[in-house]
C-alpha cells in the first residue's frame, strides 16, 4: 500500500481522536442494506515490477509508429516529440498542479496559458483565443453552438470536407437544441463546392465551417468562402485539424474568419491511441465573451507587480451554471503546455521548417506513389501533408497486405464515403524516411501484381 | 506559529516572448531526403511568409523559462490541497512511465484493429473493472472529461425517454448540487428544476416527491453530496423517481467515499459518470488533461456513445453499428493516455487497496472535521464521508471574509480549500484531504487554521490583505475584467 | 439608508419617478452582494418592457445578476457610458442610486408602482432576509 502515508499507528491514532471503535464503522451513515459486502472482484494489488511486466505485455501487442514506418494521418499525426517537453511537464509543479483559481500559488501555469492564448492568436491570425478545450471536434460543437448564440439563428452548414468525426460529434452536441446542421457538397478537385455553399446559404444561417487542410489533405480556399459566408450576416468558422500546416499556410483570421478551432495535437502530443489532446479556439474580440472555455487574462497586484488570472468566468458553469457558455470545467491544462513548450522551442524558424519538411515528404509520395502502376490521385487539389490516393484494388485488402509487408498502411476510405472502397488517405510528415514511401511504393507494387482483394 | 514552509527563491520571469531574439533557434532538423516541392501548387493568398510575433529562443532559453515558471506554483507534490469535491490525492509516478510505454503513446487511434490489440485490451478490461466499481452494467471511456460525461449521460435518458415516447422536459437537481449539472441538463434541450435540502443536509424527500410527475426526466444528484453527506435514503429515492417514470443520474465526483463500500448501480442508480482525475488518481495537471466514463444500467446501455470495444472469438473489435447510441461524444475514443494511468493505478492497488482507501480518505476527513470543529463550525451536524463543509460563522463581526483566510493560508504554505461552493452554506469552506495525507500533514494545516483564526481576532487587517509572502499580491481581478488583456503584443501593436 | 423617495422590488432594482419617465437600478444592497461591477449589458433605446420582465445583466468578478423592469415601459435611454467603458461600472457600486443608473423609461402603466416596495418596506425586507 504504497500510495498513502498514514501507518497502522497513526491510523489507530485517529480513530482514537475521532472516537470510531474501527474503520468499518465511519460508514455508519450508509445504511448497511447498501453496503458492498464483498470484495471488488478485479485483479491486484500488483508491485511496481508486476504492473510494469503486465502492462509492457499489453502494449507489446500493438503494432505501431515507433517500430515500424506508418502513413496514417486523418487528424492524429506523428510528428517529432522534442526531448525538452517530458522532462518540463513531468516537473510535480506542473503535473500535479490544480486549476489555477487561487492565482497567487499558480502564476507558472497561468503565465503559461497567457503565453498559449498569444501563440494560437500568432497562429491562426486571431485577436482572442481561449486556454483550450477538450479537441478538435468538440471545440467545433462549441463553435457551432457559439454562433447560434451570436447571431440567434439555428442553421448550420459544415463542409462535408471536414474530418467524419468532427462532424459526427458536432451532430451529437447541437441534437438536443434546435440546430439544424447541413453538409455542403465535396466539389470534384477536392475541395468543398463553394458554388453549393452559395446555393444553401440564406439568412438562417448561423455559421459555415470550412476545414483547411481537409480531410481529404486539400487546401481549401478560405478566402473566397468567408467572403460568400459574411455576406450573408453568418459567422465564418475556419477549422484546423493538423496544427502543422499553420507554419506554412496563412491563418483563417487573414481572411476574416469569425471563428477558429482545431487541434492542437501536432504540437507535442504524442498520438495516444486519441487523446488527451487539446482543442483551440481563437475568435474575433467582439465575440469574447460568448466564448466558453477558460481565459487567462492579465492582472497587477496593489505593488503594481504584473501577474495573470483567470477572469471573464462569469461565462463559466460555475457561476453562470444553467446559462453558462459551456459545461466546460477544463482547460487540457497539461496538454496546453505541452504545445506552448512545443511551440516555443521549435520557434519561428523552426515551425516553417518543419512545415516545409512535410510538405516536401508528402509531395515526394505524392509523386512517387502516383506512379505506381494501377495508383491514381484521387483528388487535383493542392495539399499540405495528405493526400488520397486510388489503389488497384479494394484500400482495406491493400492495408492487410501492406501490413504484412512490416509497413502501416494510411486510412481506407471506403467506411466514410461509398465510391472511395478503392482510396487510402495517405500522410507524411517529418518522421517519414524516404526509404518508407519507397517500401510503401513497392508493396503496392507486388500487392498488385498479385491481385489483392 | 511560524508558517512552515520556507520562502522559496523565486526568479520574476518575463514573458517568452520578451525573452525571444531575433535568430535564435531551439530545434534543428536532419538534412532534407527531398526535392524542395516549392509552392506545393498551393495559391499563394493562402501561404503565409512567416508567423508574426512568434518566439525565437534557444532551447536552453525555453528550458529555464518553464523551469522558472513551475517554481511559482503550489501542487499536490508540494503539500495538501484541501479542495472539496477535487479529490486531490498523490499522483502515483508510474502512471507515467505507463502512458509513456511505446506501443501505448504511438497507437494511433485509427489503426487496424488487429494493430491495436493491446489498446483495446485494456479499454475492455478497464471498462469493466469500473463496472464492477460501480455496480453498473456497462461503461464507456469516450467522454474526454468528467462534465462531457455527464452530459453524455444526460443525453442518453433523453434518447431513452424519447424513444418510450415520452415527452418529459424537466430536470430536477439539488441546491447543493455543482454547475456542471444544470449547464449539462440546459445543453440536452432540459428545463432546470431545483430541489432543496432539508435542515439536515440531505435531500428534501418530501420536496422531491411533491415535484415528481410525467413531465420530470429525472433527478441528478451527487451521493455522497457536496456537503460529504451521504444520502441514506438513496434506494427510495431511485425507487420514487422510477415509479413516477423518471431516471436517476449520479455525479460521481464524490467516488472516493464510496469506492469498494457502496456501489451506485445496487441502490437503482441509472447512469452516472466517474471522473478518472479525482478518485482515480490521474493527474490534475494545472487544469487538465481530465477524463471521464459514463456508466450505465442495463436500459441505457444501448446509448452508449459508438463505436464500443467488443470482445469475440479472442480478439478485440470495435462495434460500430448501435442504431440507439447517442454518437461520438469526442474526436476519437476518449483521453487514452489517462486510461493508461487509472489503470495502472487500479491494479495497483487492487480490490483490498481500493477499499483501504476509501476508508483512509473518510478517516482523515472525520479526523478534521473533529479538529478544526474547535475553530469553526460545521454547517450540518449531520455525519460526513470524505469531505466536510463549514460555514463562515466564526468570522461573523470581525469584517474578515472567507476569501480572505483562503488567501491567509497560501502564507503558512497551504493551498486553500474550497471556497464559496456549495452555494447553500453562506461562505462555504468545504475541506477534503483524500488518503494520501499523513497525520503530520492534517496537524500543520489545523495549526494553520488556528493561528489565522487567532490573526482574525488580534489583527484583522493582516488576514484582509493577504497575502504578504506569495510570490505576487492579491490581483486586481475587477480591473482584469474591464479591460481584458487576453495575450502579449508589441509595444507599437 | 435606503433614499425615501425611491421604489424597490424584491429583486433589489429600485426605480425613481420623474413625470411619466422612470429611472431604474440596482440597490446598494445588490450591488456589495455582487462586489465590483465589471460589466452591464442593457437594453437596445426603444425596447418595450412589461413589469417583470428581464433587461439586462449587471456582472461582477463572481457572479452575473440578471437584472428585471421594476414597471413596464419604453426603454428611452440607458447609461451609455457604462457600456462604453467598462471601468465606469465601478460607479454602480461607489454611487448606485445617482450617477450607477441604468436605464430610463417612458411608464406605460404609472399606477403599477402601486404594487412595488417603499423605502420603509425595502428596509424591512432586508432586514428580514438576513434572519
Amino acid at each position: 500500500m504504497r500510495f498513502h502515508t498514514n501507518s497502522d499507528a497513526d491510523v489507530a491514532e485517529l480513530l482514537r481522536t475521532v472516537e470510531a471503535p474501527d474503520l468499518g464503522s465511519l460508514f455508519d451513515s450508509i445504511p448497511s442494506g447498501l453496503r458492498l459486502g464483498r470484495d471488488l472482484a478485479i485483479d491486484g494489488p500488483l508491485s511496481e515490477l508486476e504492473l510494469d511486466r503486465r502492462l509492457r505485455r499489453l502494449a507489446e501487442s500493438n503494432r505501431h509508429a515507433g517500430r515500424l514506418p506508418s502513413f496514417l494521418g486523418a487528424g492524429a499525426y506523428h510528428h517529432y516529440i522534442p526531448a525538452i517537453i517530458d522532462h518540463l511537464v513531468l516537473r510535480g509543479e506542473f503535473l500535479t498542479s490544480y486549476t489555477p483559481y487561487q492565482a497567487e500559488f499558480s502564476q507558472g501555469t497561468l503565465q503559461a496559458i497567457f503565453e498559449f492564448q498569444t501563440l494560437i492568436c500568432q497562429l491562426t491570425e486571431m485577436e482572442v483565443a481561449n486556454a483550450s478545450l477538450y479537441d478538435g471536434a468538440t471545440a467545433l460543437g462549441e463553435a457551432v453552438l457559439m454562433a447560434n448564440r451570436v447571431t440567434g439563428r439555428k442553421r448550420v452548414l459544415l463542409s462535408a470536407a471536414i474530418h467524419p468525426h468532427y462532424r459526427a460529434v458536432v451532430r451529437t452536441l447541437v441534437r438536443h437544441v434546435g440546430l439544424e446542421v447541413q453538409e455542403v457538397p465535396r466539389a470534384a478537385d477536392g475541395r468543398s463546392d463553394l458554388a453549393e455553399l452559395e446555393r444553401l446559404l440564406g439568412d438562417d444561417v448561423a455559421c459555415v465551417a470550412v476545414q483547411s487542410p481537409n480531410f481529404f489533405g486539400c487546401v481549401e480556399a478560405w478566402s473566397d468562402a468567408v467572403e460568400r459566408t459574411q455576406r450573408h450576416g453568418a459567422l465564418f468558422v475556419g477549422v484546423v485539424a493538423e496544427g502543422v500546416s499553420l507554419g506554412l499556410l496563412a491563418g483563417p483570421g487573414r481572411f476574416g474568419a469569425d471563428l477558429v478551432v482545431g487541434e492542437g495535437q501536432s504540437f507535442g502530443l504524442p498520438v495516444q491511441f486519441g487523446g488527451p489532446y487539446v482543442g483551440l479556439m481563437a475568435s474575433r474580440e467582439r465575440y469574447l465573451r460568448q466564448l466558453p472555455g477558460r481565459l487567462v487574462g492579465e492582472a497587477r497586484d496593489a505593488e503594481g507587480r504584473r501577474g495573470y488570472v483567470l477572469t471573464l468566468s462569469t461565462r463559466e458553469q460555475h457561476i453562470r451554471r444553467e446559462r453558462a457558455t459551456s459545461n466546460i470545467c477544463t482547460n487540457q491544462g497539461l496538454c496546453a503546455l505541452v504545445a506552448t513548450i512545443y511551440l516555443a522551442v521549435v520557434g519561428r524558424q523552426g515551425l516553417r521548417a518543419i512545415a516545409r519538411r512535410n510538405l516536401d515528404a508528402s509531395a515526394y509520395a505524392r509523386r512517387r506513389l502516383s506512379e505506381v502502376a494501377g495508383c491514381s490521385l484521387a483528388f487535383t487539389a493542392p495539399t499540405f501533408n495528405e493526400f488520397v490516393l486510388r489503389l488497384p484494388g479494394p484500400a482495406e485488402a491493400y492495408r492487410r497486405w501492406i501490413g504484412e509487408q512490416g509497413v502501416i498502411a494510411g486510412l481506407p476510405l471506403g467506411r466514410y464515403e461509398p465510391g472511395l472502397e478503392d482510396a487510402m488517405l495517405i500522410c507524411a510528415t517529418e518522421l517519414t524516411r524516404r526509404d518508407d514511401i519507397d517500401r510503401l511504393a513497392a508493396a503496392i507494387e507486388t500487392g498488385a501484381q498479385r491481385g489483392v482483394r | 506559529m511560524t508558517a512552515p514552509r520556507e520562502r522559496g527563491l523565486r526568479e520574476r520571469e518575463r514573458l517568452l516572448f520578451e525573452v525571444s531574439s531575433p535568430g535564435r533557434r531551439g530545434i534543428d532538423l536532419p538534412p532534407s531526403e527531398y526535392p524542395d516541392a516549392g509552392t506545393g501548387g498551393i495559391d499563394g493568398r493562402h501561404l503565409r511568409a512567416e508567423i508574426d510575433g512568434f518566439p525565437e529562443l534557444s532551447e536552453f532559453d525555453v528550458v529555464r523559462h518553464f523551469t522558472r515558471l513551475s517554481r511559482w506554483n503550489y501542487a499536490i507534490d508540494l503539500g495538501l490541497y484541501p479542495l472539496g469535491s477535487c479529490t486531490m490525492k498523490y499522483n502515483p509516478r508510474f502512471n507515467e512511465n505507463a502512458a509513456r510505454i511505446e506501443g501505448f503513446a504511438c497507437s494511433h487511434p485509427l489503426a487496424a484493429e488487429e494493430d491495436a490489440q493491446g489498446t483495446l485490451a485494456l479499454i475492455h478490461e478497464l471498462e469493466r473493472m469500473l463496472a464492477e466499481i460501480t455496480g453498473m452494467r456497462a461503461v464507456s471511456l469516450q467522454p474526454p472529461a468528467g462534465a462531457s460525461g455527464e452530459q453524455t449521460g444526460v443525453m442518453m435518458m433523453r434518447s431513452l425517454l424519447a424513444d418510450r415516447g415520452e415527452r418529459r422536459s424537466i430536470v430536477l437537481i439539488p441546491d447543493s448540487a455543482h454547475g456542471t449539472n444544470p449547464a449539462s441538463a440546459r445543453l440536452c434541450g432540459f428545463g432546470v428544476e431545483t430541489v432543496p435540502s432539508g435542515a439536515n443536509g440531505r435531500l428534501d424527500v418530501d420536496a422531491l416527491r411533491t415535484r415528481l410527475g410525467p413531465d420530470v426526466a429525472g433527478l441528478m444528484l451527487t451521493n455522497p453530496n457536496t456537503l460529504g453527506i451521504f444520502e441514506d435514503r438513496i434506494a427510495e429515492i431511485c425507487a420514487w423517481v422510477h415509479e413516477a417514470g423518471g431516471l436517476v443520474y449520479m455525479d460521481g465526483a464524490n467516488m472516493n467515499a464510496l469506492v469498494g463500500v457502496h456501489r451506485a448501480g445496487d441502490a437503482g442508480v441509472d447512469v452516472m459518470h466517474l471522473n478518472l482525475h479525482k478518485t482515480f488518481s490521474t493527474p490534475h495537471g494545472g487544469g487538465g488533461p481530465g477524463a471521464g466514463a459514463v456508466a450505465v444500467a442495463a436500459a441505457l446501455e444501448p446509448y452508449l456513445p459508438v463505436p464500443r470495444v467488443v470482445h469475440e472469438n479472442g480478439r478485440y473489435r470495435w462495434q460500430e453499428d448501435r442504431p440507439r447510441s447517442v454518437g461520438r461524444v469526442a474526436t476519437f475514443h476518449g483521453h487514452f493516455g489517462m486510461m493508461v494511468r487509472a489503470y495502472a493505478y487500479i491494479l495497483a492497488l487492487g480490490a483490498p487497496g481500493l477499499r483501504r482507501n476509501t476508508e483512509l480518505a473518510v478517516l482523515n476527513s472525520r479526523y478534521l472535521r473533529r479538529r478544526l470543529s474547535d475553530t469553526m463550525s460545521p454547517a450540518y451536524s449531520t455525519p460526513s464521508l470524505h469531505e466536510v463543509v463549514f460555514s463562515d460563522r466564526h468570522l461573523d463581526g470581525t469584517g474578515v471574509t472567507t476569501i480572505d483566510v483562503a488567501k491567509r493560508l497560501m502564507d503558512y504554505g497551504f493551498h486553500a480549500p474550497t471556497v464559496y461552493f456549495p452555494l447553500v452554506v453562506k461562505g462555504a469552506i468545504m475541506i477534503e484531504p483524500t488518503e494520501s495525507e499523513g497525520k503530520h500533514e492534517l496537524d500543520l494545516f489545523v495549526a494553520a487554521v488556528e493561528a489565522i483564526q487567532r490573526e482574525v481576532r488580534e489583527e484583522p487587517e493582516r488576514v484582509r490583505s493577504s497575502p504578504h509572502t506569495t510570490p505576487i499580491g492579491r490581483l486586481d481581478e475587477a480591473a482584469a475584467a474591464r479591460r481584458p488583456v487576453l495575450r502579449w503584443r508589441r509595444e507599437e501593436e | 439608508m435606503v433614499p425615501e423617495s425611491l421604489y424597490y422590488t424584491k429583486d433589489h432594482e429600485w426605480v425613481r419617478l420623474e413625470g411619466g419617465e422612470g429611472v431604474v437600478g440596482i440597490t446598494a444592497h445588490a450591488q456589495q452582494e455582487l462586489g465590483d461591477i465589471v460589466f452591464v449589458e442593457l437594453p437596445e433605446v426603444g425596447r418595450a418592457l412589461a413589469g417583470g420582465d428581464e433587461f439586462g445583466t449587471v456582472e461582477s468578478v463572481k457572479a452575473v445578476a440578471e437584472v428585471y423592469a421594476p414597471l413596464g415601459g419604453e426603454v428611452v435611454a440607458i447609461n451609455q457610458e457604462l457600456v462604453e467603458s467598462p471601468e465606469r461600472c465601478a460607479t454602480i457600486n461607489s454611487d448606485p442610486y445617482g450617477q450607477g443608473w441604468l436605464i430610463r423609461l417612458r411608464l406605460s402603466a404609472p399606477a403599477e408602482v402601486s404594487g412595488l416596495m417603499t423605502a420603509a418596506q425595502y428596509a424591512q425586507y432586508l432586514a428580514e432576509a438576513k434572519h
